[in-house]
């Protein structure tokens, strides 16, 4: 790889190396691809839709809250909306978003492939994705569905009016689009790992990336066998969970959350292997410990399984089971704990800087930190009894899933956006969307701690007076939370149109999609890479940043010999 | 006729890989089944006589010759898979075609037990329900689901299988090495054996 002229942003011509974009500018060309880079940028596109989606309900919610009335909207609109939030976010932006999108495009690219294992199948898993979403717009235009995104038993199969089945069925459809997803990137890493790259050699994104398609394989399709159950019983008035005919609702509970807690993994893993690039990127530091990285991913996986009950502590279940399931997800917060002292460990002694992606890294750290201490609270039966179901719940799992996983797809976004697109963006303004977002953030959800713990409880349209100052402070922040999520459109819209060719490898990063050219050719590599070394061989520990590029000479020129046809 | 799809170098790998996935999917599967015998399970633990004096009301003659079918179809699937192997078409055409057959004899042996369940009135929520044990409309529920969604996979097996046949016998694909008949084969059993647990959850237990 070390013979592909290098096209920095002094030349100032704005052509691109040839490339897959090249394979074709037509509609059909798009969608009848089955390369897996053009397949994962019409993931970006389908959940950048989808995002604004929910976005917009997001919007309304806190403008309806900044009155202590509700009267912008009625009752039943607000469980309309937040139903619709939550179903938008969950299954057709945060599960989709890392995987799907930067997962479908950089992964075969790190571990040298040149496509996935079955890339006719991983076009039908957007189809199926994109038809998931049709029907849940669908059902959202025909009026909305007012069960939360949780379709709780029996009021989703005997008391709800709206449109279960339709919402039902898009979350269906789409979650075989998730298993296929998940089956196709196992397959994938286990067959189509270069000469050399060993599973020792992965980089933690690869992992991450690993560890989620196994949880997404075993997973899903029990999500599919509740709705299904729920659809059932609302078409043909089965008795499954009707307490009438002898059914039991809170066997919907168990079977849902044996599905939902490993799905809030299935969002955070992957971000955690994006932010494992990243800081490791610009902290020009090999990762501490990446054995225990590596056990971490998979003891996350793992204890995911187990931890379901912690959802359901004042449902009735039996109070040893309540203990058992507190016991556990004390435990599975074990591995998340390892990978924050090993990210900062990296960062130790690092050669730190920070363009955008690296602060959008840190945000992480910091707000996931407090997400996932927060739902140590929750995880101690006690407290979470006090503050079930008030907003305390609703900013614990904000902190994990937007203030983490969000922060770490714009990191991974940002990062990789140059090899994606072969073109820079503006990196001051980057800089300044990942702070507003950070700032915003904090002041969209903090203040719904301590709304949730004085007790204001969730999913209501109106609420006391003594809690304006807080609710209006949370609306504030959601402002400049919508600004920094417009700010990168115009930007890296910006860098489609006029971005200067980013180079090879704009942040003498070590992984193998950095490699290649920028944008990647239709196959890749034009000869498969060979390993000969661990990931994120950056600088020895202690060299100067003076003496950086002459030793990153050495890293990046690695050896090119092709592989044996 | 190429059989060598990208992304694979060598066919020996595409084959492994594309048996590796369908194992992976099989996963998928069980899961997918494990809720209902999840909820099953706990129910009948709920209700242990009303599962009884219910699953007593299912037909279980027409049950043990759809197993005895299923059973027989896995049988000529192997036949076809290992003939697929070691290269005898005829074999494989045999083997495809008695395969889809036994399968669509199970779905109208199936079709005559639900009109039957429909004329007894064994629908939950139903006024004539005949069984009036607390829980018994509960077992019939999963009556349904499972055995619907046991249905379910099988037309898509029969015509995967129906499918494949065709396709054997216009040689349009390479089913000596792709290993296509061995994934085809292992979705086929995964249903059967589906079938070998909700026999007796459904037909067996409660006489």
């Amino acid at each position: 790889m070390t013979d592909i002229p290098q096209t920095g942003p002094a030349d100032h011509s704005y052509a691109l190396p040839p490339s897959y974009l090249g394979a074709g500018s037509t509609l059909k060309s798009w969608l009848l691809t089955t390369d897996h880079k053009r397949i994962g940028l019409l993931y970006l596109a389908t959940i950048t839709f989808f995002f604004f989606v929910g976005g917009v309900a997001a919007t309304l919610m806190r403008m309806e809250l900044i009155t202590p009335a509700g009267d912008l909207v009625s009752a039943d609109t607000y469980n309309r909306l937040f139903t619709l939030h939550g179903v938008i976010m969950v299954w057709f932006f945060l599960v989709p978003a890392i995987p799907a999108t930067l997962g479908n495009f950089i992964m075969p690219l790190s571990i040298g492939a040149r496509d996935v294992a079955f890339p006719r199948l991983n076009l039908l898993s957007w189809y199926l994705t994109a038809a998931g979403g049709a029907l849940a717009l669908v059902s959202l235009l025909m009026g909305g569905v007012d069960t939360g995104w949780t379709f709780y038993t029996p009021y989703s199969t005997l008391y709800s009016n709206s449109w279960v089945t339709l919402a039902a069925a898009g979350v269906f459809v789409a979650g075989f689009g998730t298993i296929a997803t998940g089956l196709n990137f196992i397959v994938t890493v286990h067959t189509q790992r270069t000469q050399g790259m060993t599973w020792m050699r992965l980089p933690l994104f690869v992992w991450s990336i690993y560890a989620t398609a196994i949880m997404m394989v075993l997973a899903t399709p029990v999500l599919a066998i509740a709705l299904l159950m729920v659809v059932a019983e609302r078409l043909f008035n089965l008795g499954l969970f009707n307490p009438d005919q002898g059914g039991d609702p809170i066997i919907f509970q168990h079977i849902f959350w044996f599905y939902s807690h490993p799905a809030v993994y299935i969002m955070i893993l992957p971000g955690m292997g994006v932010v494992t690039e990243v800081l490791t990127c610009f902290g020009r530091r090999r990762v501490f410990g990446y054995e225990a990285m590596v056990f971490a991913i998979l003891g996350i996986a793992i204890f995911s399984f187990f931890v379901w009950g912690h959802h359901m502590f004042v449902s009735g279940q039996s109070t040893y089971a309540s203990l058992i399931f507190s016991l556990l997800s004390f435990v599975v917060a074990v591995p998340s704990a390892i990978k924050v002292f090993n990210w900062s460990a990296t960062l130790y002694g690092g050669h730190i800087t920070f363009e955008a992606s690296m602060l959008y890294a840190l945000g992480f750290i910091g707000l996931f930190t407090l997400g996932g201490l927060t739902g140590l609270y929750l995880a101690s039966i006690p407290i979470d009894v006090h503050v079930t179901d008030t907003y305390f719940i609703v900013a614990h799992f904000h902190y994990i899933m937007v203030g983490g996983m969000v922060s770490a797809f714009f990191a991974g976004l940002h990062y990789w956006w140059p090899k994606i697109t072969g073109r820079t963006y503006s990196e001051g303004f980057a800089r300044l969307a990942a702070l507003l977002m950070f700032v915003g953030f904090n002041f969209t959800f903090f203040p719904q701690f301590i709304l949730g713990y004085l007790g204001m409880p969730r999913r209501y349209w109106s609420y006391p007076p003594e809690f304006q100052i807080l609710n209006i402070v949370s609306s504030f922040g959601a402002l400049i939370l919508a600004a920094a999520y417009l700010l990168p459109m115009i930007y890296l819209g910006l860098s489609l149109w006029r971005g200067r060719p980013a180079g090879n490898n704009p942040w003498k990063a070590t992984g193998l999609e950095w490699a290649t050219t920028s944008p990647p050719p239709r196959d890749n590599f034009d000869v498969r890479p060979v390993v000969n070394r661990e990931p994120y061989s950056y600088h020895d520990d202690g060299s100067l940043p003076s003496n950086r590029d002459e030793h990153e000479e050495n890293v990046n020129s690695q050896d090119s010999k092709g592989r044996g046809m | 006729m190429s059989s060598l799809n990208e992304p694979f170098d060598t066919i020996t790998r595409q084959r492994s890989a594309a048996e590796f996935g369908i194992w992976i999917f099989l996963a998928s599967e069980v899961l997918f089944f494990g809720g209902l015998f999840t909820g099953y399970s706990v129910y009948r633990f709920s209700y242990p006589t009303g599962f009884a004096a219910a699953g007593a009301e299912t037909d279980l003659l027409i049950g043990t010759a759809n197993t005895a079918l299923l059973l027989t179809s896995s049988a000529t699937m192997a036949v076809a898979v290992w003939s697929g192997r070691a290269g005898f078409r005829r074999q494989v055409l045999w083997g495809l075609s008695l395969t889809a057959l036994l399968g669509a004899g199970f779905m109208v042996l199936k079709a005559i037990e639900y009109y039957n369940d429909f004329t007894e009135s064994l629908i939950p929520g139903s006024p004539d329900f005949p069984v009036p044990d607390a829980g018994a409309q509960v077992f019939f529920s999963f009556y349904w689901v499972m055995t619907a969604l046991h249905a379910v996979h099988l037309t898509i097996g029969v015509g995967a299988v129906m499918t494949t046949a065709i396709r054997v016998w216009l040689d349009r694909f390479d089913w000596r090495s792709t290993g296509l008949l061995h994934v085809l084969g292992l979705y086929w059993h995964l249903i059967d054996v589906i079938w070998i647990v909700l026999f007796p959850l459904l037909y067996l237990l409660g006489r």
